[in-house]
């Protein structure tokens, strides 16, 4: 597996659509390392591979579509893997919103989130299997469901 | 109320949601910014009311616009109010709100410890799940230190989806605070052989992630690992732990034996290439580590290099990539073995993707020899041809000149080749790395004497044809290689055929418009070029060539004497008055020619970098002392702008005597000659270069050769290519030279001695066409290249460099941890802490006997936990104290037959029941079966036993134990006076089963449950905690320790983990401390601290209870 840094989603048009940090960065570098990255990344050909080094971080990148899923991870870490979480991700997100595109993500960001952090935890994978990732988000789905309907007959209250 | 919540739902609907939100940004192209100032006006107003589903829903709008690169911090607060929510709807926004704004930084986080603590203890997983994945975004060392014990009680939670994420955040915990590493750590590692498949995976991450970072505390779990290697089949736990082992291999060879066969029974076995990848990898690795003394690893290294080719030849981009990126780790070592495959890397030189090509061109560097050196460089200046977009063909240029100059140009057999590259990388336009160029030429020019002549033909072609250089572009970094041209041409001008032709071009009023440093050696080697010129026309009397070159340089000169840049200007000036006055004595007829060389006298030697520091400074000289008194400041003042004049170039300098007659100088030239001799980095002229200098068909290389058809192709130039016909021809002569006197040779021997067969063409057989000396490099004396450099001292996985299996001295007073080894001494004696006593009796009482060796305490530490601990030394019912040692038994595992016990925790469920956790492990070779437990109960403690049974009955642990394995039980206990620490005797009986028998042995020991362990860390709000002292209940006692040398947060820190006590209020140097005992009991604590000594003022309703904890607090620290 791998201990991964951080992972971004950003669209063909260098627009941020997802950023996850697995390690303490101060919001300043944040920004600069995006912007940095997005830079690099955009800039490479269809056709090249999807591995690069930049400072002292692998970069690994894939391309869904009109979005690119872009992970870092360390030295030693097994590129081929990375690719794999970010593969498992993407089908975690096709199977939650049923073929996901772009503005899935744009309008459910939270949801996104939830998934990704279901999936992975402080860098680490937490299940192989994608199945009970899937229910351990449909059950607190679930869970949210159950709040709210009780909040939507106040609401009917206040409407009445 | 109703109404307020009536009003807030009205409110609520006329909100915008995330997803007008994110509608309103994307109908707002143009005026972005604007529109998002307004909806952050809209949401600090909703935040404002009380209805948590409107904070909520304004808190996820904030989210999104953090992401867009908005500062929201100042809604920290708000956060933190959607986290304490009740309803996960919201708690789950608040918790990603959180985790994606908190930093260390963030005050508010200080506010959430007991709202985390609450929801980790929740009933609801989920609710437990959101909080623990928030808090692995935003740990800090505080929440880590706090919450340390409550993570720690779900690393054993009943459900996995809670033990696997409590599992991996240990790991972040551990960093931030890693004084938890070591109790956290016998229960993580038995999270290893967690029934479930998520959680053994997720210690294994965690502990494959320690490990990495400080592999060496982690070697003894190397047999559990390469059991779990073999039995595994998760290929993503198998890529963690062979990266571990990876990381294990270099501290201990023995295990990278054992590693090879089945890391290469997976590389044929398995179709993953994610794990095939990291097999490969680890493979080399592992071979590296072991380099020498193992013999049969060619076919390893074979395979590897086999498979990776099949990854080269791949049409995936990516297995490609990551093919080149292994083979160049085969090459560090094995180099013979990826040089085979020669032709797949130059053919990814013509791949598409520019990062496959640059990876090749590393590969490239490394698989170098003699005999290809010249044919890869061809190859690659074919390239630079081709070669699309100026970073790519300036990786180019660097890669040819790194290969060419490697290892003191080792590879290269003919140096007008080189010089020939060099010359035809000029034509490069655009290059920043003229610079780098220059620097080559003018290496080898020094370095390689034979070569000078030739250099010097090529250096003064590129000086005649500059303009080709210079004409673009003003950025051109190529005409850098002017600065090493004209020095060349100047210092060695000996060589050149016709000094005047070259003089001329380097005066030409286009040099001008170089840059300044460039400009000033043109008129420095001007000077040069001039004193050959009148050397030449020595002798001849009135010589009139002579006097045109010196009216030459006075035309000329004064350009230069104009220049904007100081140093042109200075020698320029220098010069041209210089000249003037050789004019007026050549007028007169006065032979200068020779005063004038000796101007530029002199060779200059190639020093080793190093060799400076290894000058040794005399005796008697303290380089630091003042000559002077220190100058007072207003001095130093004076002095600054001499400075500007003091910094010259060191390639410039040298010697200058004008005046000296020539037999000082004769006497100098002999004394140089000396030092020449013994210096070491001193390149003599070898008799055997003149000779190769002459080799066969280099007099044929035209040296002065037209060729205007060819644009930017500097005329002139000799192909290097012609080099590469030239060398083939010479090598294959030689060859048949060889051969002849082989043959000769053979034909004399012929029945003598047994030959080797000469076979193909080895690197040792091709001889450079010319002889080099080569400086080496030169180390100090004493300096060693220390390992430490490369560690970074803010490495947070630094401080988790802890040795597990070594308990510190200041742990041993706390409980929990208990380590009873068991060994027959008859088998085998631990060589350490056994006093002479324990021998006799050992010796006495034969081989059934046991003996207790040692016990090692350690501490954890759990909100909920409570426990008991003990040590003492107990041989057949004799209890002996006996003082911990330091030992490290781990190493010495495999030789001895033991049972370790360890771990014992507790769990308060109630205000009278403390659960004892215990951990056996067998550290023996046999298999130990049918234990019991048994404990000998006292007045005050029993332990619970099974309905109908009786009193002193044993409890049978509930599983075996094969070599090697450990588990945990549980046992509970009922208490019913807390106020004093206490000890009960137990047992503990097994049977052991080996090959050919089973005994039935017995092991005591003492369960020793502390007056700290009774109490459970609560939280208390200050203005409680001043109520509480008020009340005027409690009953006062104090403490003070002395020499306690440690930062005050870590002593709070040290009080709150060892004695379960939270911090209610810190102001400086003094803190309010509060905990509660299961049955109630409050304990206040008032620390502070001065000048190392600490004072805590104690209030508790309990006074023996109080004292009991003060006491234990006392041995505490005293053990620190």
């Amino acid at each position: 597996m791998c201990k991964m840094r951080f992972m971004l989603l950003f669209s063909r048009q260098g627009k941020l659509r997802l950023q996850k940090w697995y390690t303490a960065t101060a919001e300043r570098d944040k920004k600069k390392m995006v912007r940095e990255l997005m830079q690099v990344v955009l800039a490479r050909k269809p056709k090249m591979c999807s591995f690069l080094e930049w400072r002292d971080l692998k970069i690994v990148y894939k391309r869904y579509a009109s979005l690119y899923f872009c992970c870092a991870v360390e030295e030693q870490d097994n590129e081929l893997i990375t690719l794999e979480v970010i593969h498992r991700f993407v089908e975690l997100l096709d199977k939650y919103f049923g073929s996901v595109c772009e503005l899935d993500i744009i309008f459910n960001f939270e949801k996104a989130y939830f998934i990704l952090d279901e999936f992975l935890m402080g860098g680490e994978i937490q299940d192989t299997s994608k199945k009970s990732v899937l229910k351990a988000i449909e059950q607190a789905d679930l869970l949210q469901e159950e709040d709210e309907s009780p909040r939507s007959v106040l609401e009917e209250m206040g409407l009445a | 109320m109703a109404l307020k919540i009536v009003k807030g739902s009205i409110d609520r609907m006329f909100d915008k949601n995330l997803q007008d939100l994110v509608r309103g940004i994307r109908n707002h192209k143009d005026d972005e910014a604007k529109y998002i100032s307004t909806c952050i006006d809209e949401i600090k107003q909703e935040l404002k009311q009380d209805n948590i589903a409107v904070k909520a829903n304004a808190v996820c709008k904030l989210t999104y616009l953090q992401m867009l690169g908005y500062d929201v911090s100042w809604a920290a607060f708000n956060i933190v109010e959607v986290m304490s929510s009740s309803k996960f709807t919201y708690k789950r926004i608040g918790y990603l709100a959180a985790s994606q704004c908190f930093h260390e930084g963030t005050d508010v986080i200080m506010l959430t410890t007991n709202q985390i603590r609450k929801d980790l203890s929740s009933p609801n997983q989920y609710d437990t799940g959101v909080a623990l994945t928030g808090l692995s975004c935003f740990v800090t060392p505080d929440l880590a230190r706090d919450l340390a014990n409550d993570i720690m009680t779900l690393m054993s939670h009943t459900k996995p989806y809670i033990r696997k994420k409590a599992v991996l955040i240990m790991y972040k915990v551990f960093l931030k605070y890693p004084e938890s590493l070591r109790p956290a750590f016998p229960r993580l590692k038995e999270k290893l052989e967690d029934p479930d498949p998520g959680v053994q995976s997720a210690a294994v991450n965690v502990i494959c992630e320690l490990a990495r970072r400080n592999p060496k505390n982690y070697l003894s779990l190397a047999p559990l690992f390469f059991k779990l290697m073999t039995s595994s089949t998760n290929n993503w736990v198998l890529i963690k732990i062979i990266k571990l082992f990876g990381a294990l291999t270099p501290l201990e060879p023995r295990l990278g034996k054992k590693l090879i066969e089945p890391l290469t029974n997976l590389i044929h076995s398995t179709s993953a290439m994610s794990l095939l990848y990291e097999c490969v990898n680890t493979v080399i690795a592992v071979l590296i580590s072991l380099s020498s003394g193992m013999p049969n690893h060619s076919a390893s290294i074979q395979l590897c290099v086999q498979k990776l080719r099949i990854l080269i030849e791949d049409s995936d981009q990516n297995l490609k990539y990551l093919g080149l990126l292994a083979m160049s780790k085969i090459l560090k070592t094995h180099p013979k073995s990826v040089q085979s495959h020669k032709d797949l890397i130059l053919q990814c030189l013509d791949d598409k993707d520019e990062s496959i090509r640059l990876r090749a061109l590393d590969l490239l560097y490394g698989m170098v020899s003699k005999k290809n050196l010249m044919e890869i460089v061809k190859k690659l200046m074919l390239h630079v041809d081709k070669a699309e977009g100026t970073t790519y063909r300036d990786e180019l240029l660097t890669k040819i000149i790194d290969i060419c100059s490697q290892s003191n140009f080792q590879y290269i057999t003919n140096f007008e080749w080189y010089i020939s590259i060099l010359v035809e990388l000029t034509r490069l336009e655009g290059t920043r790395h003229g610079h780098l160029i220059a620097s080559q030429m003018l290496d080898v020019a020094i370095r390689v004497k034979a070569i000078r002549g030739f250099a010097v033909a090529q250096m003064a072609t590129l000086l005649d044809n500059a303009h080709l250089l210079t004409g673009n572009t003003q950025r051109n970094g190529i005409c850098e290689v002017l600065y090493a041209a004209a020095w060349i041409c100047g210092e060695f001008s000996e060589h050149l055929e016709d000094p005047m032709q070259t003089l001329e071009a380097m005066l030409r009023p286009k040099v001008a418009t170089l840059p300044g440093h460039i400009q000033a050696v043109y008129v420095q080697n001007a000077a040069k070029l001039f004193a050959t010129v009148l050397r030449k026309h020595d002798g001849e009397t009135e010589s009139q060539a002579a006097q045109e070159t010196s009216q030459l340089l006075i035309d000329r000169l004064p350009l230069f004497v104009q220049s904007a840049n100081l140093e042109v200007q200075e020698r320029a000036s220098c010069i041209l008055q210089l000249v003037k006055y050789i004019q007026k004595l050549q007028q007169k007829n006065v032979e200068v020619a020779e005063e004038v060389t000796a101007l530029f006298a002199g060779e200059l030697n190639p020093v080793a970098p190093k060799a400076q520091k290894k000058v040794p400074i005399p005796e008697g000289l303290d380089l630091d002392a003042w000559i002077n008194e220190p100058p007072s400041e207003s001095e130093s003042e004076d002095e600054k702008p001499k400075a500007v004049f003091a910094k010259e170039e060191p390639k410039h300098s040298r010697s200058r005597h004008t005046e000296v007659d020539e037999k000082e100088l004769a006497r100098r030239r002999e004394v140089r000659k000396q030092e020449q001799a013994n210096n070491p980095f001193y390149i003599k002229a070898s008799p055997s270069s003149q000779k190769v200098y002459d080799a066969p068909g280099v007099e044929h290389i035209p040296v002065v050769q037209i060729d205007l058809s060819v644009p930017l192709k500097v005329p002139g130039m000799p192909m290097s290519d012609q080099y590469l016909k030239l060398e083939v021809e010479r090598r294959q002569k030689e060859k048949a030279e060889r051969k002849k006197k082989e043959k000769k040779k053979k034909r004399e021997k012929r029945g003598k001695e047994r030959k080797a067969d000469s076979g193909p063409e080895s690197e040792e057989d091709i001889t450079p066409a010319h002889q080099v000396d080569i400086v080496t490099e030169e180390m100090p004396e004493n300096a060693l290249p220390s390992d430490d450099d490369d560690k970074d001292p803010n490495d947070p996985h630094k401080a988790l460099d802890i040795d597990l299996d070594k308990y510190v001295p200041y742990c041993r007073h706390l409980q929990f941890i208990h380590v009873l080894h068991i060994i027959k001494p008859t088998v085998y004696w631990f060589p350490f802490q056994k006093s002479s006593k324990h021998k006799k009796k050992k010796q006495k009482k034969e081989k059934e006997e046991k003996e207790k060796k040692k016990k090692k305490r350690h501490h954890h530490h759990h909100q909920h936990h409570s426990d008991a601990g003990g040590e003492d030394s107990v041989q057949n019912g004799t209890v002996e104290e006996e003082e911990p040692l330091p030992v490290s038994q781990s190493h010495s595992v495999s030789l001895k037959q033991e049972v370790k016990v360890y771990d014992i925790q507790g769990n308060h469920q109630d205000e009278s029941k403390v659960v004892v956790s215990v951990i056996f492990e067998n550290k023996s070779d046999s298999f130990l079966k049918s234990m019991e437990f048994n404990v000998l109960d006292s007045l005050n403690s029993k332990l619970q036993r099974p309905e109908g049974a009786g009193a002193h009955d044993s409890l049978t642990v509930p599983f075996q134990l094969p070599p090697g394995v450990s588990n945990e039980a549980r046992f509970v206990f009922s208490v019913q006076s807390i106020i004093m620490p206490q000890k009960l005797k137990g047992t503990l009986t097994f049977i052991v089963k080996s090959d050919e028998s089973s005994t039935h042995e017995k092991l005591d020991f003492k369960l020793h449950f502390t007056c700290t362990s009774y109490l459970i860390t609560t939280p208390c709000y200050s203005d409680a905690y001043a109520k509480l002292l008020e009340s005027g209940d409690l009953k006062g006692s104090s403490l003070r320790l002395e020499g306690i040398n440690m930062p005050f947060h870590h002593l709070l820190a040290r009080i709150c983990f060892h004695h379960h006590f939270s911090v209610v209020e810190r102001i400086d140097s003094c803190a309010s401390m509060y905990s509660r005992s299961i049955q109630g009991h409050h304990v206040c604590l008032l620390v502070k601290t001065s000048d190392q000594t600490v004072s805590i003022d104690a209030k508790c309703d309990e006074p023996s209870l109080l004292g009991n904890v003060l006491d234990e607090i006392k041995q505490t620290f005293s053990k620190c």
